[in-house]
């Protein structure tokens, strides 16, 4: 982890990632030195090193200002049914059985549709919620939304960090390659979206007509 | 419906398209009454512009009546507005502080990450100007579909023709904010590159702003003479070194305040490309540059610099030693329409200002292609197209 300030960056779930990370890392005396060298000690947040993988995770991040309330933004993003309004790979999530699980199904190229089954690995009333993929799920992932009072009243900052590992097989690869090919985009674009909708009430379209609309949420 | 649309450098038609629908709730469709072709029109008749596909409808200023609305819009149908040529949400942190034409949200998602990687933030979004800009259809059209049309038209009066308030859509708004953010004292000299619409908008402004002298620059013979209708000196560059003229008629001082109205279109898809993408399509892009550059090298220590004019990509030997060692402002950007509008508007219903002179040419819709043509290869005599859908084919 590169960041800070715990105070405003609590260590948990996806601050995992980069402590989780680390002891591969730290193998050799020789990775131990290029951790010297990339100033650990900088203020800027972790996924925006240099470096493009964490261990062996893909790690994409972004933040947007929001202009809203952060209650409101936080009730918005933890009725997960909201997510795939502004999400454009995630086709659905279906509620578990258990409190707090929940099956992402992703969609992904060829028309296919994956199920991730994630839990929420930690939450706190209107700063941050926070996911992390089943032990038997095919991929390996982790993702952590936080809802910080912007400056004045510019309202809300939310940040967007999602990791995922590959462990292989098809579903991985396939992760993996969206992740590669584009590390930022996707989340960029969501949370983009999600400015959008709570912002303007309605995502942008140039489209003429409705049936120019997308039929895809997103022209990939 | 009939709509202009660009099909390739230099080749644009009236074609039959879908009428245009409500596809978000703040939308509402406008019948447009009358539209004009800008003079940034032209950098997408010559292709410099990047992003555009075949079928695009041009024109981002338009006015109209409003025939239906979505359930979010505030318009009501049969009003007349005016639309600017910016599309703003209203909402976001831009639009709270009046700097419409830096929304956030205007610009659909997957259009943004060209000019983000361009310009470090993507740009708002602009009817009928790219797909940089959103890709949505224009006003060169019998129809458009608005969206945010809470935000963005202003309902004007029956009683003031379309030609008297068409020009609120950009041109009028983009001279006026060229002016203000020119800051001009009383006892001020103003130079003003470029005598094109904007550039007679921004005399007129200055003028209005108080200045105490405009002297506007340009080679054009008749849009000189408009400008000198206007209350301001005339220089012609092809007959006279402009910076020598400038320190002396501001004795030897430097003129206080400069306004570039010309503009230069370079741009490029990556970043690394720019450059030679603007050599290459441009080709003259040192010449296209040398307004900036005259007005930079004849404006006083301290004075402040206004570019309206466009630009999009990089450009060479940009003189900012001058910039700095002179201690220059330098003010520009797209316009904050929405910000100007309502001010304006009763501006022309108070009489202070008149924006009709400037229309050279009134063309029924159909006859765009030709108002194009003209207005690129007779740019003296053609200073203003003004569209009319309705207008019958042959009466021009």
């Amino acid at each position: 982890m590169r960041h800070e300030s715990p105070a405003k960056w609590p260590y948990f779930a996806l601050a995992g990632i980069g402590l989780a990370a680390i002891p591969l890392a730290v193998g050799t005396a020789a990775a131990r030195k290029r951790r010297e060298m990339r100033g650990e000690h900088d203020s800027a947040p972790g996924h925006t090193a240099r470096r493009a993988s964490f261990g062996d995770y893909h790690v994409v991040g972004r933040t947007v200002t929001i202009a809203r309330p952060r209650a409101e933004l936080f009730a918005f993003w933890r009725d997960f049914q909201n997510l795939p309004r502004f999400m454009a790979n995630l086709d659905r999530i279906e509620p578990g059985g258990e409190p707090g699980h929940n099956t992402w199904h992703i969609r992904a190229p060829a028309g296919k549709v994956y199920a991730v089954d994630t839990r929420i690995a930690r939450e706190v009333d209107g700063e941050l919620i926070a996911w992390r993929s089943t032990e038997d799920s095919e991929i390996d992932t982790e993702g952590r939304v936080t809802f910080e009072d912007a400056p004045g009243d510019r309202g809300t900052r939310v940040g967007l960090i999602v990791a995922y590992k590959p462990k292989g097989g098809v579903i991985g690869d396939m992760i993996a390659t969206l992740a590669r090919r584009s590390p930022e985009l996707q989340a960029r674009h969501d949370l983009k979206r999600l400015k959008m909708l709570m912002e303007a009430g309605e995502i942008a379209t140039s489209a003429r007509t409705c049936a120019d609309l997308p039929t895809e949420k997103e022209a990939r | 419906m009939r709509a202009l649309t660009w099909q390739g450098t230099q080749k644009v038609s009236v074609e039959t398209v879908p009428d245009p629908e409500i596809v978000n709730p703040r939308d509402a469709i406008i019948r447009v009454t009358a539209t004009a072709i800008c003079g940034s029109d032209l950098h997408l008749y010559d292709g410099v512009i990047p992003a555009m596909r075949p079928g695009d409808i041009l024109g981002h200023e338009f006015m109209g009546e409003v025939v239906e609305t979505g359930t979010d819009s505030t318009l009501q149908m049969g009003q007349r507005v005016v639309v600017p040529f910016t599309i703003s949400c209203g909402g976001c942190f831009h639009c709270r502080i009046t700097q419409f034409s830096a929304c956030e949200n205007s610009n659909p998602v997957e259009k943004q990450d060209m000019s983000e990687k361009l310009y470090g933030h993507p740009m708002a979004g602009i009817f009928g100007y790219s797909h940089m800009t959103g890709g949505y259809s224009g006003g060169q059209a019998e129809y458009v579909r608005v969206p945010f049309s809470d935000v963005g038209p202003i309902v004007v009066p029956d009683h003031l023709d379309d030609e008297k308030v068409l020009f609120l859509s950009d041109i009028l708004p983009t001279g006026w904010m060229a002016a203000e953010n020119a800051e001009i004292q009383p006892d001020d000299t103003v130079a003003v590159w470029g005598c094109g619409p904007v550039g007679l908008f921004a005399i007129q402004s200055a003028i209005a702003m108080g200045a105490a002298r405009v002297i506007a620059i340009d080679h054009y013979p008749h849009r000189l003479e408009l400008a000198k209708q206007l209350g301001a000196e005339t220089i012609n560059f092809r007959l006279t070194d402009v910076r020598e003229a400038l320190m002396e008629m501001s004795g030897g001082i430097g003129v206080d305040a400069v306004i570039d109205a010309v503009g230069m279109e370079s741009h490029g898809f990556a970043v690394d490309n720019v450059i030679d993408i603007a050599k290459q399509k441009v080709g003259i892009g040192a010449d296209r540059a040398s307004a900036l550059k005259q007005a930079i090298l004849a404006v006083r220590f301290g004075g402040r610099v206004s570019v309206p004019g466009v630009y999009g990509g990089m450009t060479d030997k940009f003189p900012l030693g001058a910039v700095m060692e002179k201690g220059l402002q330098l003010r520009t950007g797209q316009t904050h329409v929405q910000r100007y509008m309502a001010d304006l508007l009763a501006k022309i219903e108070g009489g202070e200002i008149d924006t009709t002179f400037l229309i050279s040419h009134r063309l029924p819709l159909e006859e765009a292609a030709d108002g194009y043509k003209c207005f690129k290869e007779a740019q003296d005599s053609w200073t203003k197209v003004v569209l009319k859908p309705g207008m019958a084919a042959g009466t021009a």
